[in-house]
């Protein structure tokens, strides 16, 4: 797909009033502020890249100029490229365009959605035209083909966008050379020795094409015809399986939304058993009609194809959809498979039913709460109090514990607290102690259990803990940082709650 | 010896429980503390589950924290998943294991805003796999704690709330408690190592005495066996036996 005023298209949807004016955007290069990229009138006034602006305006004075947003205009084609993902999960910013923007879509197995390649044409070029870009399309085996059937072939209706599947050969044939995405130098040459179009390249031999005007000719003309593959790398990494429900009057009803949720839901789990996958990870993108899409991603603990579930997990999600003036077309993508085997209800032990009922409570708070505020405690390998209990996805299968010896308490504060403590000696356990503004004097101590810190680490302070118990039975976990030093004074933290 | 007397009260006592927020039919599931003392004195021989128990204490003060990790570490029976539904996140996972509750089956929920706990909550008891579910509050409503209740009796799962504040009892929960750490004697023969005042305040089916409590225990526990007993406090004591009178 070619958008060849791509730039200034982008300045005409903000500015309507420049629709039929000439305008250009225009770079500071080598010295002088050139053209880069110019719209239909512009064009037609005789303006074209690469001309210095001084020319431009003696050719045309009521040129608007505009400051060229390279680096802009590239974000909003990668936006397009998104939203074209509506038709296709295999999107791609063509790379090697030098005038106008190109994207690629992949449409192999999705053009029966919207009812063959043709309407689907009909369909991307409406819509392009209603956000205001002129685009030119072209369906063909090959995306070399595609290239130069955008670009070269008259395109009166949608239809001419076609190249029939076997035909792009001859079709292509009567396109200038250009077509082959070659550099302007290596056009000339070619037009100067009377070989205009690309079907005058098929009789010559390919060693003497070769010899004569480089590899790059045949290795685009191969590219064109097929013979050689051409991979095209998506903009995202295609989902593993995807279903999509395209609507023919937008959605705006909430309980619309829901159904077509649970269609989705349905088909893609009817897909995944067919495979034997459960999802990891499920993406929802909603494509308004004004362009824009919405997304929600969900994820699940273990892999998962229960319709019910999952829709459940989706239910917390619809309602911060903005269907805005409608919703086109919905994608429910499992972004992140695992391998599930099919399960029969009545032979699966009582544990198996226990552990999906259990998988599906994580999943259902962690899709409210976020799944960081679901989990597991697991022992880790450090001495350090803080580390040695780990928060692990409480999806994980629990591990057997190693549990540090010694006596620890049953809460430990997130951050340990200072308090005010008196000592009857400097490096002794503590006697009194102030800690939320209540003093606690301390009937036993036991300690101190002397806890260094980690070598590797900045802030490897050795503490002493004691394990105190004040006068009503209260006991605390208490620690004395640093060493005894006898010019500084000693800083106490208290660190946890025994039972 | 049953005689029709007994059997009509036995039956009478079976509808009180009924309307008072344990499941009807087939009868509750009862945990036994271990604690032989107050199991006597529960009417259902231990905790009944599908139902409601409160414990309260300061917040400054880990006993109540202990109790219920007790509590939970009956109710899983070493086996079954438990859920806790945390707002400060600082559940220290070897003191856990120490008081029997085994970290690898206890899924820790952090939630901050009270709407979001009880949410939790109630969502996790209606999940059967679980064997408990507790959650730190700070006092639910009459309508939350009417949801609560239903929820549990519906599906079997016991709740526990632990609450650090001393507001009115939560009217649903057929057990409150109110546990605090108590003083142990000075001797060096004390082996314990630690001791609580746990009080049964409300409990359905007995009525408490003019003391405000059902009953008052001291308990202690030992790490080396994590077992506990009970002791007879001569200071704290009450004047007479724990009153242990049924409901007229």
């Amino acid at each position: 797909m070619w958008l060849p005023t791509f730039a200034t298209d982008r300045i005409v949807r903000r500015r309507p009033e420049w629709h039929a004016k000439p305008l250009a955007t225009t770079t500071a290069a080598a010295g002088a502020c050139r053209i880069a990229a110019v719209n239909r009138a512009g064009q037609a006034c005789g303006i074209a890249p690469g001309m210095t602006l001084a020319d431009a305006r003696a050719l045309v004075p009521d040129l608007v100029a505009v400051a060229a947003t390279p680096a802009e205009d590239g974000h909003a084609l990668t936006r397009l490229a998104e939203w074209c993902m509506r038709y296709t999960p295999w999107v791609a910013v063509d790379p090697t365009d030098q005038d106008g923007s190109a994207l690629w879509l992949d449409v192999t197995g999705c053009t029966h959605l919207f009812g063959g390649e043709g309407r689907l044409l009909r369909d991307l070029e409406a819509r392009l035209a209603r956000f205001g870009f002129a685009a030119r399309a072209a369906v063909a085996d090959t995306p070399g083909a595609a290239w130069a059937w955008a670009r070269f072939a008259a395109l009166r209706t949608a239809d001419d966008g076609i190249v029939p599947s076997g035909m792009h050969r001859t079709r292509i044939a009567a396109l200038p050379v250009a077509g082959l995405r070659l550099a302007p130098d290596l056009v000339e040459t070619l037009h100067g020795l009377g070989l205009r179009r690309i079907g005058d390249l098929y009789p010559i031999p390919r060693a003497a094409l070769a010899a004569r005007f480089g590899r790059l000719v045949l290795y685009r003309l191969d590219q064109a015809l097929g013979t050689m593959p051409e991979p095209i790398s998506p903009l995202a990494e295609p989902p593993a399986q995807r279903a999509v429900l395209a609507f023919p009057e937008p959605v705006m009803t909430a309980a619309g939304i829901a159904a077509a949720v649970q269609h989705l839901v349905e088909n893609l789990c009817d897909t995944l058993a067919q495979q034997a996958l459960g999802a990891r990870r499920l993406m929802l993108s909603c494509y308004r009609s004004d362009g824009r899409i919405a997304t929600r991603a969900i994820g699940t603990s273990a892999p998962s194809r229960d319709p019910a579930h999952l829709f459940r997990l989706f239910r917390e999600h619809l309602d911060a959809i903005d269907p805005g003036f409608g919703l086109d077309v919905m994608a429910l993508a499992a972004t992140e498979v695992a391998p599930l085997a099919p399960s029969q209800a009545s032979l699966a032990p009582a544990s198996d039913a226990t552990a999906r009922e259990l998988a599906h409570l994580v999943d259902v708070l962690g899709t409210r709460l976020g799944p960081a505020q679901v989990r597991r405690l697991a022992a880790r390998a450090s001495h350090i109090p803080e580390r040695a209990v780990a928060r692990v996805a409480a999806g994980t299968a629990p591990a057997a514990p190693a549990w540090p010896v010694g006596e620890r308490p049953l809460r430990l504060l997130p951050h340990p607290e200072p308090i005010d403590v008196t000592a009857p000696v400097p490096d002794g356990p503590p006697m009194q102690f102030v800690w939320r503004r209540c003093t606690h004097r301390v009937a036993r101590a036991m300690g101190p259990e002397r806890i260094c810190g980690e070598w590797w680490r900045d802030d490897a302070k050795p503490r002493d803990y004691y394990h105190v118990e004040d006068n009503a039975g209260r006991r605390f976990w208490v620690y004395r940082e640093d060493l005894y030093r006898p010019d500084a004074p000693a800083r106490w933290y208290l660190h946890g709650l025994f039972a | 010896m049953a005689s029709p007397k007994s059997a009509a009260i036995a039956a009478l006592r079976r509808q009180l429980m009924m309307g008072d927020g344990l499941s009807p039919s087939p009868a509750p599931q009862v945990t036994r503390l271990g604690i032989a003392a107050i199991d006597a004195v529960l009417p259902w021989g231990g905790l009944p589950g599908g139902a409601i128990h409160e414990v309260t204490g300061p917040e400054n003060d880990g006993a109540a924290t202990g109790f219920c990790t007790t509590l939970l570490a009956r109710l899983s029976a070493g086996t079954r998943p438990v859920l806790w539904v945390t707002a400060h996140d600082d559940l220290y996972a070897p003191g856990l294991a120490a008081f029997g509750l085994s970290p690898e089956r206890l899924i820790v929920v952090r939630a901050r805003r009270a709407a979001e706990t009880f949410w939790t909550i109630e969502e996790a008891l209606r999940c059967r796999s679980l064997a408990a579910v507790l959650g730190e509050v700070r006092g639910p409503s009459r309508t939350v704690a009417r949801r609560l209740q239903l929820v549990a009796r519906s599906s079997g799962v016991t709740a526990v709330l632990l609450r650090h504040d001393e507001d009115d009892a939560f009217a649903n929960a057929i057990t409150r408690w109110h546990v605090v750490s108590a003083r142990r004697d000075d001797a060096a023969e004390d082996d314990s190592d630690a001791r609580w005042r746990v009080d049964l305040v409300r409990c359905r089916g007995r009525i408490h005495g003019e003391e405000g409590y059902v009953a008052r225990w001291f308990v202690e526990w030992r790490a080396a066996t994590g077992d506990f007993g009970v002791v007879a406090d001569l200071r704290d004591r009450p004047d007479r036996p724990a009153p242990a009178r049924m409901a007229r």
